[in-house]
């Protein structure tokens, strides 16, 4: 299988491909829109932060590539966020593939720590994604903007208040949370990714 | 609910694990790849890897480790000792670590924490400070606990804080090597102070221990090291522990 990984100014990626080759893909880091597009699947991933990472998309017509895509694509993390609409982070216009704009955390407590950074549980899990998980599993997130709950939801988890944990519309998929450091449940994440139907 | 994590702590010299006691004595304790699979597959909820190194032969050798743990292991960690610059960090990230751990540097330099963090982001910095108190007053100490600063405790957390550190690493030099239980006033007061999250470390020797941590020191992370490498506390066995007691912990 054919695997890229967008290639662009995010932190982390080595972690990514590190992931998909303990499940055996050797993947492709790239910015080229023909290999991008002609990919199996893509994974756009990694962390930043949202004015500077769409700004570096733009410079390069990365943006309409990414909105385009037409296989299946997984965000993570600042991924998933630059999917969105909007980002308060930098008051950012984002890809818009995901019906939602992102928010920052607010502190209700004071052990509301952000970035939120650790083990936190997904449930209402709506997606083959997350085919044979247990119900509340848990899973690595380390943010301190989030995405409210919305129709595209098909994951969600709880921190200061519910939010979501995964989205999904079209060949879109994302995770606010880390399936590459997650443990066996996110090699599981992943395989599935990899599984789903080609659309 | 977001979890308590439970964070076993690896001493690397020369690419194999040791462990200090206050700060000396060392002793060997196996392989850092396998021992940290070990953890991982116990349930350990990251990691952290500190390069006690001196040589600069003995910090390329500690890059290859840290490139070797990315691919082998599931979970994040930390890799800490030695990262005096920008660039250090650059290569130990690079190597695939997730988190890179300050002490001395920052303390001298402070402004290295806001290097970091808007280069790679606050998340990655994770600044730890030894400190140990005197008549009532913590003072911060450099060079693994040798050099007394003058600087407090609390002031120095605050900053750190202040200039975009994601996470605080406490030890306590009076409790470390003790097994007499973490330093939970100071570290309750810390977490008061401080808007990121607090990593305990210094003094586990029971479950008990750990318990008290995260009920009396609002802690949001324990972190040791003996305990855990000589098998005196089974990873399970604790989380189970502290499960029980109504802790929230990744089963």
């Amino acid at each position: 299988m054919n695997v890229a990984i967008v290639k662009y100014n995010a932190g982390n990626i080595r972690s990514v491909i590190n992931a998909l080759e303990r499940v055996g893909i050797t993947p492709i880091l790239t910015d080229d829109p023909d290999q991008l597009r002609s990919a199996d699947r893509v994974i756009f991933a990694g962390q930043g932060e949202a004015g500077t990472t769409m700004a570096y998309l733009r410079e390069r017509g990365l943006d309409e590539v990414i909105r385009n895509l037409q296989n299946p694509v997984l965000g993570i993390c600042i991924g998933m966020q630059i999917l969105c609409r909007h980002s308060e982070e930098a008051d950012t216009d984002c890809l818009g593939v995901f019906d939602a704009d992102v928010v920052r955390f607010r502190p209700q407590r004071h052990e509301d720590k952000v970035p939120q950074m650790g083990w936190n549980q997904i449930a209402d899990l709506r997606s083959p994604l997350f085919e044979g998980l247990r119900p509340e599993e848990y899973v690595y997130f380390v943010h301190s903007y989030y995405v409210p709950l919305c129709e595209q939801t098909i994951a969600t988890t709880d921190y200061i208040q519910p939010y979501s944990a995964a989205l999904h519309v079209r060949n879109f998929y994302a995770t606010q949370f880390h399936p590459e450091k997650s443990g066996d449940v996110g090699e599981r994440i992943l395989r599935n990714f990899l599984q789903l139907p080609q659309s | 609910m977001l979890a308590k994590r439970i964070i076993p702590c690896l001493d690397i010299k020369d690419g194999m694990t040791v462990k200090g006691t206050n700060f000396v004595n060392l002793r060997q304790a196996g392989d850092p790849v396998a021992l940290g699979k070990a953890y991982s597959a116990q349930g350990a909820d990251e990691l952290v890897y500190l390069d006690i190194t001196a040589s600069n032969e003995g910090r390329k050798t500690f890059t290859e480790l840290v490139g070797r743990i990315a691919r082998e292991i599931s979970i994040p960690f930390t890799v800490g000792g030695g990262i005096n610059e920008l660039a250090d960090v650059d290569r130990l990230l690079n190597a695939g670590a997730d988190k890179v751990s300050i002490n001395s540097a920052a303390l001298r330099r402070p402004d290295l924490i806001d290097e970091i963090v808007s280069h790679f982001g606050s998340q990655v910095c994770v600044v730890a400070i030894d400190a140990r108190e005197t008549d009532g007053d913590w003072e911060c100490y450099l060079n693994g606990g040798r050099v007394p600063t003058g600087r407090n405790l609390f002031d120095w957390a605050h900053e750190a804080n202040e200039r975009g550190a994601g996470e605080i690493l406490f030890t306590s030099m009076n409790h470390d090597g003790t097994k007499n239980g973490f330093a939970n006033a100071a570290l309750r007061q810390l977490s008061a102070a401080l808007t990121i999250p607090l990593i305990a470390s210094g003094g586990a020797g029971t479950k008990q221990h750990f318990l008290d941590t995260f009920t009396e020191g609002h802690s949001d992370a324990a972190l040791a090291a003996s305990v855990f490498h000589f098998g005196e506390i089974p990873i399970p066995e604790l989380k189970q522990y502290l499960s029980d007691h109504g802790v929230s912990i990744r089963r």
